[in-house]
């Protein structure tokens, strides 16, 4: 019903586009001087006919729904039943509509069933109403309009702009999604659980808060010490130690090296294949870590006589350092070459070397956009969730030994929320407010990074 | 005194050339990995594509398939084909227990009684006598075929049994065990049994998300990008939208995840798992790549092209529309398959949104449950069957391989069909 109906009016105001381009022909075949291109008096009918259709017809998607339940559901609004109860009723009402029912039919929902499909019936047949004639009145309008001769480009112009307009919002409105997804759950989790707790608290454990039943009332004293997240911060930040300890000396170097010695024959090459490293998929890193790199290291160890885990924060953090190499090379690179010749001339003509100037010179004159493109690849590290997810292990254990595992922040989001997620649980609640941490901490990390590189950027343009 | 500057400039020399040296193996190293990277993969992957079968001689005997002699397609869809499989498997060794019996049913996969029904399907005139089938062996038994089963160790420790490991070396000897290429995993859905898993599922499931991902994010995308570079007066709140792009295009992706789960399916109630939501959420990753990479090419089309059309007395938004952007879509186009090429790739979201469950149907539409590739691999890396080990890599290559391809589509649209302008 509704795919006809939309089919209908898009065909409609194809149509329409088709009939004010003729009739703008014909205006023109009076000897009259038109106001626009033909085109245009096209474009503007088709707009009058589809978009006030539009309009009506996603607001009646976006409200049928809630009127025809608040309808139903008003049978039993004296009979003493809460929220959930009610929510059953519809449920299996809308079953029973579908014959899809298998649980036990009273007459009560029968009849409620009965309801909801004449609701259904009436809102469907009014809504097709509706829309027609909206369509009848807005293009009767526009014709009118057309007929005179007004002008049709500059309204269409400006619904072009507004269109165009709205598509900006759309960055603002992820932002805002992102904000309002996370904000609520966040909040929720912090009235069970003290931020307190949460910052400063040393125990993850947050499976204890699983074994519990939904129906039982919310007891604090449950969740105590099972959502200290200090552990798993530590960890992020200990995993992303290890992969900026792996990812700067290489990244560094060779952008260092592609911008000032490299011939335009090995840069062209080299440059690349680095950047093929920044291409390949994260899943694809974490099951090189945990099958390769993680058992390597295990081997390594124990033939030194050393414990290690086969989910060792090593393994985990040094594939995560490879994976950030060619941000960090490619930024420097960029940042590099941009260093103005006179400041390379000026030191070459002192007799200093190559790698002196380098060292002395535009080191220092490039450090802020390295710095800034070292805290991207901080970003990133800390962003990152299938290597550690794969690699590093499950269990949040506050340590600072490279050889034994460690949990972060977005593994222990996949793993809080793989599977089925109960809204309303502490422990989903607490996946949100990890990652509107982890939101958080980006950001910061982000906006410091782009400042920092902008800045940059503008002192030597 | 002269001798101390020349060991001066020596120390200076050598100072060079260890700083250059330190260049060259940071360069050596991001390379080695690559090289060791792609290598592993390769060489774990590559036995992916082949598959072994068992020939085993199957008696098609009417009696014990309960129909008639001349029976109709129906009887045939409908006979009783598990006693004729379990005994021309029991027939492998006629002195077999009922203990070896089981083992020897568990050398081929499950599929083995649907194997000889196709068989007799396609050819019904092989009532009452018998064929040699090929049926899939089970994938430990694969593994053994292709040498990466260690057969050494103890009993106890490995999933075949020696009775097993014997027969099958028979098996071999009489050259009854063939290799060939493996079809199934690229026409298969996903299955708990590594010899009949295939990626076919997880394909049309990333395709399906690509698809949507396109759909949503190239239109609202360019059209925010022709406003903000073309028609955006600069004042604060179009620096506002500035900074949220750039700021969006580097949040982790696991955060998208948890907006794919907390807005499209805890408020606006769209089905889990399917294509639908991980293409929408997917869409709103890769809007920044795409709108930064249009304007970046809407920007390089020269302000002489604008001025001429303003000039010859078009419009504002006819010098975009029918100059500008046509100038600028090459760039835009390739700016676009590189962040789909990045979705493709992309896990994290997806698991949240829970397209990480498991489907051994294939998908016909965006609303119907999936996996998608990257999941796929994750999904295989976490099962402990030595099967899937090679299924991962071989999964990975596939993956990798559209990889190539997209961005190399990309170089090719921006290297043939964009203007230089000097």
């Amino acid at each position: 019903m509704n795919l006809i109906l939309f089919t209908f009016i898009v065909l409609l105001g194809f149509t329409s586009y088709y009939f004010g381009r003729r009739k703008a022909y014909t205006i023109q075949s009076s000897k009259k001087r038109l106001t626009a291109l033909p085109q245009f008096y096209g474009y503007y009918l088709a707009i009058w006919c589809a978009i006030p259709a539009f309009i009506i017809f996603s607001l009646w998607a976006i409200f049928e729904p809630t009127i025809v339940k608040l309808l139903v559901l008003s049978d039993y609004s004296n009979q003493g039943y809460l929220d959930d109860e009610l929510n059953l009723i519809y449920e299996k009402t809308k079953s029973l509509s579908r014959g899809q029912f298998t649980g036990e039919i009273t007459p009560f929902i029968e009849a409620s069933a009965e309801k909801y499909l004449s609701l259904r019936s009436i809102a469907q047949n009014s809504k097709a109403v509706i829309v027609l004639s909206i369509i009848i009145a807005s293009v009767a309008y526009a014709y009118k309009r057309i007929s005179s001769n007004s002008r049709t480009r500059e309204p269409v112009e400006k619904f072009l702009n507004a269109v165009l307009f709205t598509a900006s919002l759309a960055a603002i409105l992820t932002t805002v999604g992102i904000v309002f997804s996370l904000i609520f759950q966040t909040i929720d989790f912090f009235k069970v659980i003290p931020l307190f707790d949460f910052v400063f608290g040393t125990h993850w454990y947050p499976a204890k808060a699983f074994v519990r039943d939904s129906s039982e009332a919310l007891d604090p004293t449950m969740y105590s010490d099972t959502f200290g997240a200090v552990p798993i911060f530590a960890g992020t930040f200990f995993i992303a130690l290890i992969a900026m300890c792996v990812a700067i000396p290489i990244g560094l170097m060779s952008g260092i090296y592609l911008a000032e010695y490299a011939s335009s024959k090995v840069r062209q090459y080299a440059k690349p294949l680095i950047e093929i490293l920044a291409g390949i998929p994260t899943v694809v890193y974490g099951f090189f870590a945990a099958l390769t790199v993680g058992p390597f290291l295990k081997e390594l160890g124990t033939s030194m006589g050393l414990e290690v885990s086969a989910e060792s924060a090593l393994a985990a953090g040094g594939v995560m350092g490879i994976m950030i190499i060619p941000f960090i090379s490619s930024l420097s690179d960029d940042v590099i070459t941009s260093v103005p010749q006179s400041l390379r001339d000026g030191s070459y003509a002192m007799g200093a070397t190559k790698s002196e100037t380098i060292k002395r010179v535009i080191f220092p004159a490039a450090l802020p956009g390295i710095v800034g493109s070292i805290l991207l690849g901080v970003s990133r590290a800390i962003g990152e969730t299938m290597i550690v997810v794969m690699a590093s292990g499950l269990a949040a254990n506050l340590t600072f030994n490279p050889l034994e595992s460690t949990s972060t922040i977005t593994a222990q989001i996949v793993v809080i929320l793989i599977g089925d997620q109960a809204f309303g649980d502490p422990k989903t609640q607490a996946a949100f407010a990890l990652g509107m941490s982890l939101f958080l901490v980006t950001l910061c990390l982000n906006i410091v990074a782009l400042r920092v590189v902008k800045k940059y950027r503008e002192k030597y343009e | 005194m002269n001798k101390n500057k020349e060991q001066l400039l020596n120390k200076r020399y050598r100072a060079e050339r260890r700083f250059r040296l330190y260049g060259q193996s940071a360069i050596f190293m991001a390379l080695l990995f690559l090289t060791i990277f792609i290598f592993k993969i390769f060489s774990t992957g590559y036995s992916a594509f082949q598959k072994t079968w068992l020939i085993v001689p199957v008696n098609f005997d009417a009696e014990m398939m309960m129909i008639d002699q001349n029976p109709s397609k129906e009887d045939l869809q409908d006979a009783d084909y598990y006693d004729i499989a379990l005994k021309s498997m029991a027939d492998l060794d006629q002195n077999a227990n009922d203990d070896q019996k089981n083992q020897l049913k568990r050398m081929v996969s499950y599929f083995f009684e649907k194997e000889i029904k196709n068989e007799i399907l396609n050819d019904p005139s092989l009532i009452g006598k018998t064929k040699e089938v090929y049926l899939t062996a089970s994938d430990d038994l694969d593994q053994v075929f292709k040498g990466n089963y260690p057969r050494d160790l103890p009993e106890d420790q490995r999933r075949v049994s020696d009775y097993q490991l014997k027969i099958f070396d028979q098996l071999v000897a009489k050259g009854k065990v063939e290799s060939k290429f493996n079809i199934s995993f690229f026409t298969y859905a996903d299955s708990r049994e590594a010899e009949l898993a295939g990626i076919a599922s997880s394909f049309m499931g990333s395709i399906f998300s690509i698809l949507v991902c396109l759909m949503i994010a190239f239109p609202v995308a360019v059209l925010a990008a022709i406003y903000l570079e073309e028609f955006a007066p600069k004042n604060r709140f179009t620096d506002f939208i500035e900074v949220n792009i750039n700021n969006l295009a580097a949040v982790p992706s696991i955060v998208f995840g948890l907006l794919g789960l907390g807005v499209l399916l805890a408020i606006f109630h769209l089905p889990r798992s399917t294509p639908l939501v991980g293409g929408i959420t997917l869409s709103l990753m890769t809007l920044p790549t795409i709108i930064i990479a249009a304007r970046a090419s809407l920007k390089a089309v020269p302000p002489s092209i604008r001025e001429a059309a303003l000039a010859m007395g078009a419009s504002r938004m006819q010098t975009t529309m029918h100059h500008t952007v046509p100038l600028s879509m090459p760039g835009t186009l390739s700016g676009t398959i590189i962040g789909l090429a990045q979705a493709l790739g992309e896990t994290a979201p997806l698991i949240l949104i829970g397209m990480v469950a498991f489907v051994n149907t294939i998908p016909g539409s965006p609303m119907d449950p999936a996996a998608s590739l990257p999941v796929q691999i994750y999904i295989w890396a976490e099962s402990a069957e030595r099967g899937f080990v090679e299924k991962v890599s071989a999964c990975i290559m596939v993956l990798l391989g559209f990889l190539i391809i997209m961005n190399l589509f990309a170089q090719i649209i921006r290297h043939k069909f964009e203007k230089k302008w000097n």
